[in-house]
């Protein structure tokens, strides 16, 4: 096997609908010099640099060359990827398999959105196929609503659990500096009495668009070691993707699909002797689309039994103090600068992991954490992370 | 010491100037098809196939968002590990590379496609383009390369019949290439009598419109010798990042792609490029470019790539032929370009490139770049 990984420095900026104070270039520079402060590393240290994001979502071709500066780029190796929702939990893939290969002992993965400067629900429609899918595509909200209905109907959760998320989402949100949308919810009612995105989605229910980047330094073991005192080990990547048009896209009608998420904790969970997810592992970084998507992926992510995924909410056994927090962070449910999303996923797991989540760290102590990522036709990533390897 | 990585099976579709009868995917399914069939290898989780797909294109030269999607039912990873590499697709290949130095993974289809014809090339490039300064000048790629041209002609003294020389040859090549797209047996007054497309680019200066696709297996070195009669090595790889804004940089100069061979050579064991390499495979969409790419991978000093083509150390038969295959002024899609230049190295150093085989090739130089005057640039050394 090649060198052990570790991400050794964490930077991301804080996230609002617009930020009209900067261009995308100059945001995304916000997060690296986060991150090379949290190294205490120079932009010269690093070795190479990948980035993530949707470029039709902002409407910019090759953004990575258009911040190559800003990202610490200029003479240096590097490369973009994009896998929609994935993206940026892909890019930490591939600086870990980079570091991991000895080709870099040092790399800067960044995972950014500026979504005031384009139209993403019209973009994540461009995403289905043109000849059939264009008349029927509704961007994400309407997938969403459908993976409510599903679980809705299989598991008998109500309203009220996912109104629940919310709440539990919002106080890890205000919490967090660097989170969007920080409501002060005070009662489930609130997130009731939000009005019908698309039926039983409520706005409440549902992510924001954010505008946000995050930074994560990797470093091959040696070099970790000299750059902190508190490395966060890449334990392993599970990443399971599959083709677009299958029946149930997110939340299967048909019960009949199998999950992605299901086939990549099984593998995961395998491949790293973790036989009692909820004793094995400390605290989850999920990535939730919406109340309802949090608590399937509660049962796909083996959390618990299937059909069971609401009482953990009911049980408040994913709250901040519980025996398996779940979205200390806030979540995606508050803060979603999709191609950052993931990266944030990662970064928040691995604060929780070094103790240095501030405010939202939470109650028990954190040795191994999972961070996920949900994208594409159903797509997911997982990234497990260690405090001692 | 880690194994090496090997290349074990290539295969690109004929370059066409319209694949109005294929989708993306079935474009590239046409590639895919022949690496597994030649490997017959099988999509698998248990460490007996394939670990991993790595795929390349770009969303806006599909016009679909994750543009992945397009491809994922034709490249076979149900369930499995695939990331989608954008821009150039040598990135991909290097993205392979690092994923089996790593341990991780062991064998990997990488896959790329673009179809140029249904894109609208001036409105992408431009998109490319800072949106507040540079955008509303209408700046393209095109447009961007005239620039460095000029700049570079005036600096070194390049003329434009040596550029035309290029094209001569690169066209001429392609006449052995059954996969080229648009072989020409031209001189250097067609060139020069072409349209002018933006001064000093005329049309054949440039590449035409492409359709098609590459696929690729590399697998590491103990099941690539299993799976190949002769596997081609990754002896060495890196890619580089020029600084953006075009007022910031110096045109006739290609600083990126200097330190991008330098690390790849060193990785290779390369001193003297010139005698150590047998053949390159060079992503050139405008005639200048080969040349100046030339001296940025050090095959001469500064300002004499001219006189090195003049002299015929490049042509079929020379020291060191440079796109035998006809290269991307033959016709190759953007994004596919660097994937197809390794694919060509790769049947050179198997000595199975048929017609327009160089002799004895035993090391090859790949090139490909991305953005405007080759911001990003990569180089990789194979070797058989």
């Amino acid at each position: 096997m090649g060198n052990r990984v570790a991400i050794v420095g964490i930077g991301q900026t804080y996230h609002k609908s617009a930020r009209k104070d900067v261009n995308q270039q100059e945001m995304v520079g916000e997060a690296v010099r986060a991150a090379l402060a949290d190294a205490q590393m120079k932009a010269k240290d690093v070795e190479a640099v990948f980035t993530s994001n949707m470029e039709t979502f902002e409407g910019l071709f090759l953004p990575d060359h258009l911040m190559a500066d800003e990202i610490a780029a200029y003479m240096k190796p590097g490369l973009k990827v994009a896998t929609g929702g994935t993206s940026g939990a892909s890019v930490v893939e591939e600086g870990f398999h980079f570091v991991a290969s000895g080709l870099f002992d040092t790399a800067l993965v960044i995972g950014f959105e500026k979504q005031d400067t384009g139209d993403t629900t019209a973009a994540i429609t461009a995403a289905v196929t043109p000849v059939w899918g264009k008349g029927v595509a509704t961007g994400a909200i309407g997938e969403f609503a459908k993976q409510a209905l599903t679980y809705m109907e299989r598991s008998g959760a109500k309203e009220e659990h996912a109104a629940m998320v919310r709440l539990k989402a919002d106080k890890g949100a205000c919490r967090n500096p660097y989170a969007h949308l920080k409501l002060g919810l005070k009662s489930i009612k609130e997130v009731l009495d939000s009005g019908y995105l698309v039926w039983p989605l409520r706005l409440l229910d549902f992510c924001p668009q954010s505008c946000g980047a995050c930074a994560l330094i990797l470093a091959s073991e040696s070099r970790a070691k000299k750059i902190t005192k508190k490395p966060v080990w890449i334990a392993d990547v599970v990443t399971v993707h599959q083709e677009p048009f299958r029946a149930g896209s997110f939340g299967d009608p048909t019960g009949t699909e199998e999950y992605s998420q299901d086939i990549a904790a099984e593998r995961l969970y395998k491949r790293n002797g973790i036989t009692n997810p909820m004793k094995d592992i400390c605290m989850a970084e999920i990535y939730e689309p919406s109340n309802w998507e949090e608590m399937s992926h509660y049962e796909h992510y083996h959390f618990c039994e299937k059909g069971e995924g609401w009482k953990l909410v009911e049980k408040g056994i994913t709250e901040m103090e519980g025996a398996f927090p779940v979205n200390p962070s806030g979540g995606v449910i508050a803060t979603n600068p999709i191609g950052g999303t993931p990266t944030i996923r990662v970064a928040e797991a691995a604060l929780q992991v070094r103790g240095d989540a501030g405010e939202h760290q939470v109650t028990r102590d954190v040795h191994t954490a999972v961070a996920t990522a949900l994208g594409g036709p159903n797509w997911t990533v997982m990234t497990l992370l260690r405090r001692s390897l | 010491m880690t194994e090496r990585v090997g290349i074990v099976a290539v295969a690109q579709t004929k370059y066409s100037p319209n694949r109005a009868d294929a989708n993306e995917g079935e474009l590239v399914y046409e590639a895919v098809r022949q690496v597994l069939q030649e490997t017959g290898l099988k999509f698998a989780q248990d460490g007996s196939g394939i670990d991993a797909t790595v795929t390349c294109s770009q969303d806006f030269w599909d016009g679909r968002t994750i543009s992945s999607c397009n491809v994922m039912s034709y490249v076979g990873h149900h369930h499995s590990d695939e990331d989608k590499v954008a821009e150039d697709s040598l990135n991909a290949v290097y993205t392979a590379f690092a994923r089996i130095l790593s341990g991780h993974q062991d064998v990997i289809l990488v896959a790329t496609h673009c179809k140029e014809s249904q894109g609208d090339k001036r409105g992408i490039e431009n998109a490319a383009m800072d949106p507040i300064f540079l955008r509303v000048l209408g700046l393209d790629f095109l447009s961007a390369a005239a620039l460095q041209a000029r700049r570079y002609m005036y600096k070194y003294g390049i003329t434009p019949e040596q550029c035309a020389r290029v094209v001569v040859k690169n066209r001429g090549n392609a006449k052995r290439n059954p996969l080229a797209q648009e072989p020409m047996e031209i001189t250097v007054e067609d060139v020069l009598g072409s349209q002018v497309l933006a001064s000093p680019i005329r049309q054949l200066d440039s590449k035409p419109t492409s359709d098609g696709a590459c696929a690729m297996i590399l697998a590491r070195e103990g099941k690539a010798k299993k799976l190949a009669r002769k596997p081609i090595w990754i002896l060495g790889a890196s890619n580089c990042y020029e600084t953006n804004y075009l007022g910031d940089r110096d045109l006739a100069e290609c600083d990126a792609l200097v330190t991008a061979a330098k690390k790849a050579y060193k990785m290779a064991g390369i001193k003297d490029v010139m005698n150590q390499v047998n053949v390159a495979e060079i992503s050139e969409e405008y005639s200048y470019q080969e040349l100046l790419w030339m001296e940025g991978l050090g095959f001469c000093q500064r300002g004499e790539a001219g006189r090195l083509l003049d002299s015929g150390v490049t042509q079929m038969g020379g020291q060191l032929p440079v796109n035998p295959s006809g290269g991307m002024l033959a016709g190759n899609p953007t994004v596919v370009a660097g994937m197809a230049r390794a694919a060509e190295a790769v049947l050179q150093l198997r000595g199975e490139a048929g017609e327009h085989q160089a002799e004895g090739a035993k090391k090859a130089l790949v090139h490909g770049f991305t953005g405007a005057c080759g911001q990003l640039q990569g180089v990789m050394i194979l070797g058989n």
